[in-house]
């Protein structure tokens, strides 16, 4: 009994840990067709701002929930402006373009911290399940993934820029027609999904080996969620997570880490191959 | 013809021959210079998961080269050291490493990180007559003439670490290792020396390098309830595990050691709340408290700041791994392959920080000092040393005095 709510709350921990490092992905991908190559160190950005404001003396929570996605939404900015802008339409390109971004990305920050930092760690501790220790620090994980995801759905579904959001969405060209400045909202999307981006990067810093290259470890699975979720953003990135997260920690428990990630990736093959769009490319059009 | 007028061929030729006098000018000064240096090449990863540990590496073998030219060079020459940058990267091995051997024709190359980038570039350096050094601990079992191996083999540590940890938790272990070369043979190490102690294996599990969640392995180490958990993972991505073993509250609940702890920086990357009571064996620590280690450790602090990552074996194994191949030319007094080898074979000995290193003819290994050490406040107390421990595990499989062709790497038959 104890057992099975353990590996339900990681399961929980794990469909959370995906929501974090996809979102900001889908935002973009989902808003402009953007394929953000770089989204691994936009993250990693996220946690390198925690982690070096948090050793400067600043509040943990404010490092990890203000800092860290201020930081990287700016940076977002600061490329859409300087890169992405004129590459909107071109997805070959705009791969090519955040590929080069991601590699400039590592090695600045290995020039300026080098190879290793000092972390950060996990506050609370651990709590008992039954006779199983498990982590506090998860739950946390997991309400901040939750109050992302009903963040923006809200912001989509009940506000003014939601409601521009998602009309530029669906038709670029009518939204224009009415008055809005289409680049301008994408130009605030980007910067949106990158600053989720950094609040996810720093939510993990504490749980996570931080270095430069710590990106790579997760941009296959955010690409692949983003993917399986098909265009909804919220709904989609939500679903695709819970099916992959589920699959991949289950396998991982009852078998081993190896076959876990080998479930994940049947999994998106077996999905991709009946829903090419995505699951709601298919099932609950018309969620957000 | 006329006089002053120069034949078709005979403009050719002179122009040839100036042509050829003004290439073949600065080709006998190239060589003019490359005999006043010896050429001494260096693989290491400096930047990628693996750059932390490459970083110490490159300043000692640099530290080593300039003290060797400070006391008056080799063989009265000065030594250059050329160094390039693998990035974590096992092609940028191969490509590197033919480079050295082909294009720089270095005198020796000491480098190689993982077990899979020595593994690309031993080919390679045995394909084109080069000597090679291998500082690094590893899993044990390359058997190769043209190969020194300078580092810790599972015999020299494991064998330490596994009974230490029987003997003060108990006995049922559960291991956790990365999933190449190294850790799926370490891994069998650690399972032959924790039955060898009457100890049983509970599971062992392998993880990718780029797997970065560790909740359901931690779910089933509880599920098992070891004795112990002994650890060969890899990399900075897997530190995570040691952060989110602490996050969950397992820290001081079940022990932990490692072969590999330490070597990425978790020392100083990861908080002492999470790192405290790990338990390690390597053939060097930079807090050992002998004089040549003190002195070794000053200078490098000193020359190299206090922002190099920790000076690990690895780092130590890399600066004895220049002097002793130093040594060698020295007896040799040539830089010949074979002239080398066979004086590095006679036994070559050299006091290093980490205490007396001896060349081990049979196997191409070293005979060297193993230590215990327990992490406590960002810091190795390092609690039992070892004198003179023999690579005996490569030494049962590997015997180049009498097959001197040999060029391998065994797979212990670690028995089950």
């Amino acid at each position: 009994m104890a057992l099975t709510a353990l590996l339900a709350f990681n399961v929980a921990n794990s469909v959370a840990v995906l929501v974090l490092l996809s979102l900001g992905l889908g935002v973009i991908y989902g808003m402009m067709r953007v394929i953000n190559l770089a989204h691994g160190e936009f993250l990693m950005l996220g946690a390198y701002t925690t982690v070096v404001s948090a050793n400067a003396g600043l509040n943990l929570w404010v490092a990890m929930l203000v800092a860290a996605p201020l930081a990287v939404g700016l940076f977002g900015l600061l490329v859409e402006r300087l890169f992405i802008r004129f590459l909107y339409g071109r997805i070959i390109d705009t791969m090519l373009a955040t590929w080069g971004l991601s590699l400039a990305v590592i090695g600045l920050i290995t020039t300026i911290f080098g190879n290793t930092v000092r972390g950060v760690s996990a506050p609370f501790g651990g709590f008992a399940i039954g006779g199983y220790q498990t982590s506090l620090y998860s739950w946390f994980v997991i309400a901040v993934a939750a109050a992302m995801a009903a963040g923006v759905w809200l912001v989509l579904r009940f506000t003014k820029f939601g409601l521009i959001v998602r009309a530029t969405m669906q038709n670029p060209d009518m939204a224009a027609a009415l008055g809005v400045p289409p680049q301008r909202i994408y130009m605030m999307t980007f910067a949106l999904g990158s600053a989720l981006a950094g609040l996810a990067g720093g939510v993990l810093a504490p749980v996570s080996g931080v270095s430069p290259v710590m990106g790579g470890a997760f941009i296959a699975r955010a690409f692949i969620t983003v993917l399986g979720g098909g265009p909804a953003i919220v709904t989609g990135t939500g679903l695709a997570s819970t099916l992959f997260g589920s699959i991949s920690e289950v396998a991982t428990f009852l078998t081993t880490p190896v076959f876990g990630q080998v479930a994940l990736l049947l999994a998106a093959l077996i999905m991709i191959r009946i829903l090419p769009q995505g699951i709601t490319g298919r099932l609950l059009r018309r969620s957000l | 013809m006329h006089p002053f007028r120069p034949s078709r061929r005979g403009l050719l030729q002179s122009a040839a021959t100036l042509a050829g006098g003004a290439l073949a000018a600065p080709l006998v000064a190239r060589h003019a210079l490359a005999a006043d240096t010896i050429k001494v090449g260096s693989l290491l990863d400096l930047s990628g998961p693996i750059g932390s540990s490459g970083q110490a590496m490159h300043a000692t073998i640099r530290l080593a080269v300039e003290e060797a030219n400070a006391a008056g060079g080799l063989l009265g020459r000065q030594v250059e050291l050329v160094n390039y940058d693998t990035q974590s990267t096992i092609q940028l091995y191969s490509q590197y490493a033919q480079q050295l051997a082909l294009k720089d024709k270095v005198a020796v190359v000491h480098g190689g990180i993982t077990s899979a980038s020595r593994e690309a570039i031993r080919p390679v350096f045995d394909r084109y007559a080069t000597l090679y050094f291998y500082n690094v601990l590893y899993e044990g079992g390359v058997c190769d003439r043209d190969c020194f191996c300078t580092g810790t083999t599972p015999a020299q540590t494991v064998n330490k670490l596994v009974p230490y940890a029987m003997e003060t938790w108990g006995k049922k272990a559960y291991i956790i290792a990365a999933d190449y070369n190294y850790g799926q043979i370490t891994a069998k190490w650690m399972g032959k020396y924790v039955r060898d102690g009457g100890g049983t294996v509970q599971a062992t599990e392998f993880f990718p390098l780029d797997v970065t969640e560790f909740a359901a392995t931690i779910s089933k180490i509880q599920q098992a309830g070891p004795s112990v958990v002994l650890s060969a993972l890899v990399g900075s991505n897997h530190t995570a595990f040691y952060r989110q073993w602490a996050a969950a509250g397992m820290k001081g609940k079940i022990p932990i050691a490692s072969t590999t702890f330490g070597l990425v920086n978790e020392i100083a990357t990861i908080a002492p709340s999470e790192s405290d009571g790990v338990v390690t064996s390597y053939g060097y620590y930079e807090e050992l408290s002998t004089a040549p280690s003190a002195a070794f450790t000053k200078t490098v602090r000193g020359k190299f700041g206090q922002e190099l990552p920790y000076i690990s074996e690895l780092a130590c194994a890399t600066y004895e791994g220049f002097k002793l191949w130093a040594e060698g030319v020295k007896k040799a007094g040539s830089l010949d392959r074979m002239k080398v080898t066979e004086a590095l074979e006679s036994g070559i000995a050299v006091d290093g920080p980490s205490g007396k290193v001896t060349i081990d003819h049979a196997t191409h290994h070293v005979v060297r000092n193993a230590y215990l050490a327990k992490a406590a406040e960002r810091k190795w107390d390092v609690f039992q040393s070892y004198p003179d421990q023999a690579p005996s595990d490569t030494a049962a499989v590997c015997n180049l005095i009498k097959e001197p062709k040999l060029s391998k790497q065994f797979v212990i038959d670690v028995k089950t």
